[in-house]
């Protein structure tokens, strides 16, 4: 079943970067880019792993930090290789609380 | 000469191609060409329908020929038009559903196979279709149907443990239902692996959330009018909702039956493809026998369509197929695998050359007889299976040396590779397409992957191979004149050279990798430029500069060494190896207080405390109490030292005070690559100083000579001597200087030996020493600049940079 769950305020994550959070047993990866967008996605990369958190975010983009593969925050969709992500959809509340919709 | 009418019953991946290789023989001319399909659809790649599966791909992204392509090409198409009657002495085919008759002089029977449906009691409806609930996974519209299903779905099972069943499963958990999947032998994908491969791949297959049943045989499908479980021979049940069969395919051969053909398994056919009932009919793919043997996968299959092709257009009277060697390189669930011949040995002689790393899940197995491979298994790393494959198919001698067939030992760089690569090589196992074939494309003028791939058909099969399509395109490509000037940018996202980039930054003051962005590209950010910039504003900017956290590779962000499963080394500063027997002690009991799983002296001469999550490496850094070695970093890393003049007998120079005063001095400081230095104090180099960045070797005299672009790494290569000098003092001096050359000059990533034999030391030496540019004053005190504003940035354990700096795992807020 679809459900909503306010996650933490927006200025919990910095400009930039993500953060990893248990949501509900879901392990997931909560990024703000620098123009203030939201996305989430699923934790770890299929690949090996890797804390996608902790990854390098550009534009749209977020680069795996263990071996450097590439994602679409808005889709999960690999960039240059197979593998992909789940994505999970995003909205920020009146009050600028990230709210993450599970399904 | 009136065209001849050539037929084709089935519009797959083998009738189409079959068409294709007969159109590129000149066919076109002496044939007016005729297909049905049974699919109301056109012509599909079915390798790919699990990606459509599990939602990768979109239907419409796994069609080969568009509909466009048959009309240019003159082909009549009938789709939705199954045939059910080849009337031999009339030479005619008649649709079953409008009865329509058409003639033929030859033709193509190419009707594939269909999920074999095992007898199990309750499958089927008394009409012989299946009950509502299971489905065949063979077809779109069995995609369909089974997506469809699947989001109503809470358990979806499926029947069959190959390779086909495995990537229904991983499909289906896409949807979310949960699934499990029942296989009637004793492991995972009998036809390519064997039981040690079968049980890894289970494990990791289980790791998805999949659940594995084996040796488990299914006696009926319970539900009265839908699918609601499965019973099985040993008592038990399994609740389910969804049914998906994969339990091996049967060939469409019923036409064949029915026409009067030889029909064993499938129709049989001579060396020809042609049957061995009648001159005029060929067949290929699925539906066709050769010498014993039914292939399901789609190399033998493009094999057999050049046979039909030569010997049907007359190009090759003699074409003959021999049969195929199976070799197949696939992905089931994320697992690369690779497979080839037989999965055990069959005779006493047969050799094994095998390796397990079960929990990484990687498995390596290699058959070999008379000193040629007749089998092999590859999982995890199929970094050799382009090598093995070639030498399976060709039956080559292997080398002696047998650990290099599972392994790559040394480093051949990428580039030898793809020189050394033979022309005739198969780069496309799908489609048989040669590296020669891919020169000859790049050579008549397509310069890029992609036309490449569309005009050669290499990487259009299941894929696996276009990363080195890519590769082989930029080769041959390579030395043409049409350079692309982007590699000679700083980074790729900003069309300036290292040199113009700086002009450009000191001109507008630009502090930050975000004003850097919004300056020279309009805002457009690129996450791997990102480092590399941030890595140059610090060298230019020293203390002006504007950290953002987010342009900083992550151990730049918490200051350790991120390791492959997450967690962080903490090694703390530790000059020339020497530390008190306090500090020791306080380690060790750091160590031990959190826990830390392992405790390793790194090859700098320091102590390393591995596998630290995030989490707790700001209590580690607080309880230990001592700087940070930058471990991590693009930086100044460490200056081994041996025992010097103190206690040693050969000793000629103070090499331990020296590497104190070389650490302390430069600690921390950025470079375009790891800066990894030592000091000698002796000849006799215990410490290594001849291999370092930077080295700095007592002789005799009281002297000192400084050692530059040495590495003994991937790469090894010794240090050229770039002075003589007196004192400590001046080791500190020239060292700096040419550490700041460095940092301002070098490509990101590049190490001093790259760069030192790049400009050649000759070069260095009147820059460093000679001062021939007049900059020595300037590089001097830009070094002291990043030297004053270094801090240690372990003391962000008292002071968060950013929110959530050290978090590993934030519960949310409202759970």
């Amino acid at each position: 079943m679809r459900r909503e769950h306010a996650v933490c305020a927006l200025a919990q994550i910095p400009p930039g970067e993500g953060r990893s959070f248990d949501i509900g047993g879901h392990k997931v990866a909560i990024f703000r880019t620098r123009s203030c967008e939201v996305f989430a996605l699923q934790a770890n990369c299929p690949h090996r792993g890797g804390p996608l958190a902790d990854g390098l975010v550009g534009g749209t983009t977020v680069v795996c930090p263990l071996h450097e593969r590439a994602f679409d925050l808005r889709t999960g969709t690999g960039l240059g290789h197979e593998d992909s992500l789940k994505s999970y959809g995003v909205r920020l509340s009146p009050t600028n609380t990230i709210v993450i919709a599970i399904d | 000469m009136k065209r001849q009418q050539l037929v084709v019953i089935g519009n797959g991946m083998a009738g189409a191609r079959a068409v294709e290789e007969v159109l590129a023989r000149g066919g076109g001319e002496q044939f007016d060409i005729t297909m049905f399909g049974e699919e109301p659809y056109g012509n599909y790649n079915r390798i790919l329908l699990s990606n459509v599966l599990s939602g990768l791909q979109d239907p419409q992204d796994i069609y080969l020929n568009p509909l466009a392509w048959y009309k240019e090409n003159g082909i009549r198409l009938h789709t939705d038009a199954r045939i059910d009657k080849v009337s031999r002495p009339g030479k005619r085919v008649r649709v079953a559903k409008t009865g329509e008759i058409t003639p033929y002089d030859k033709l193509l029977i190419a009707t594939g196979s269909r999920s074999f449906i095992p007898p199990i009691a309750g499958l089927t409806l008394p009409d012989g279709s299946l009950k509502p609930g299971a489905y065949g996974f063979r077809t779109i519209d069995d995609c369909h149907n089974i997506i469809g299903q699947a989001r109503r779905s809470r358990r979806a099972v499926v029947i069959g443990g190959g390779l086909l069943g495995l990537e229904a499963a991983r499909g289906l958990v896409n949807h979310g239902c949960e699934v499990h999947v029942v296989h009637l032998a004793a492991h995972l994908m009998e036809q390519q692996l064997d039981s040690p491969g079968g049980a890894i791949l289970k494990t990791v297959i289980e790791k998805m959330g999949i659940q594995i049943h084996l040796q488990k045989s299914t006696t009926a499908v319970l539900g009265d009018d839908r699918v609601t479980g499965l019973a099985f021979k040993d008592g038990t049940t399994l609740d389910c909702d969804l049914l998906v069969i994969s339990a091996g395919i049967k060939p469409n051969a019923e036409l064949g039956v029915r026409s009067g053909l030889t029909v064993e398994r499938a129709i049989v056919v001579d060396d020809h493809m042609r049957s061995v009932d009648d001159m005029s009919i060929y067949v290929v793919g699925e539906c066709a026998q050769h010498r014993g043997r039914v292939y399901g996968l789609v190399a033998p299959l493009w094999e057999q369509a050049k046979v039909f092709a030569d010997h049907l257009t007359g190009r090759k009277p003699d074409a003959a197929y021999h049969g195929s060697k199976l070799a197949t390189k696939l992905k089931v669930m994320g697992v690369e695998l690779a497979s080839m011949g037989l999965t055990e040995p069959k005779e006493e002689r047969d050799e094994i050359i095998q390796f397990t790393e079960p929990r990484r899940g990687t498995y390596k197995k290699l058959i070999v007889r008379d000193g040629r491979l007749i089998g092999g298994i590859l999982m995890g790393d199929i970094s050799k299976a382009a090598y093995l494959m070639q030498a399976f198919d060709r039956d080559s001698p292997l080398p002696d040396e047998r650990l290099s067939l599972l392994f790559d030992l040394g480093t051949p760089s990428q580039k030898v590779t793809l020189d050394e690569m033979p022309a005739a090589s198969q780069i496309c196992n799908c489609n048989g397409v040669s590296k020669a074939a891919i020169g000859a494309c790049v050579a008549a003028g397509q310069r890029t992957a992609k036309s490449v791939m569309e005009k050669t058909r290499a990487g259009m099969g299941c894929g696996s191979c276009k990363s080195l399509v890519a590769e082989l395109v930029a080769w041959f490509c390579g030395g043409a004149v049409d350079e692309d000037p982007s590699i000679h940018y700083y980074v790729p996202g900003i069309p300036l050279t290292k040199p113009e980039l700086i002009k450009v930054i000191r001109e507008r003051q630009l502090k930050s990798v975000s004003s850097v962005f919004e300056a020279l590209c309009d805002g457009r950010e690129d996450a791997a430029s990102k480092p590399a910039l941030a890595s140059l504003l610090i060298i230019l900017w020293s203390g002006d500069y504007e950290d953002e956290r987010d342009a900083r590779f992550i151990n730049d962000r918490v200051h350790g060494n991120i390791q492959k499963d997450g967690t962080f080394s903490v090694i703390p500063e530790m000059p020339g190896g020497v530390c008190t027997p306090a500090q020791l002690i306080r380690i060790g009991e750091v160590a031990a207080k959190h826990k830390v799983p392992l405790v390793k002296l790194t090859g700098g001469q320091r102590i390393d405390l591995v596998g630290v999550p995030k989490d707790q490496l700001p209590a580690i850094w607080r309880d230990i109490g001592m700087p940070a070695g930058y471990a991590w970093a693009k930086s100044y890393r460490t200056c081994k030292s041996c025992i010097g003049s103190d206690y040693c007998r050969f000793g000629l120079g103070d090499s331990m005070a020296l590497a104190g005063k070389i650490e302390k001095r430069f600690r921390g400081i950025d470079s375009p690559g790891k800066l990894k230095l030592a000091t000698a104090g002796c000849p006799r180099n215990c410490s290594e100083a001849l291999v370092k960045d930077v080295g700095a070797v007592a002789v005799e005299g009281g002297k000192w000579e400084i050692y530059v672009g040495g590495a003994a790494g991937s790469h090894v290569r010794k240090g050229d001597l770039l002075c003589t000098v007196d004192t400590h003092d001046e080791v500190l001096l020239y060292a700096g200087r040419f550490m700041q050359w460095y940092r301002e000059n070098a490509k990101y990533k590049e190490r001093t030996y790259t760069f030192v034999q790049r400009l050649g030391i000759e070069r260095v030496r009147a820059v460093i020493v000679e001062d021939s540019d007049g900059i020595a004053a300037a590089l001097d005190q830009a070094m002291q600049e990043s030297v004053d504003a270094t801090k240690d940035p372990w003391l962000e354990a008292h002071a968060l940079k950013t929110p959530n700096q050290f978090a590993a795992l934030i519960r949310a807020a409202g759970e």
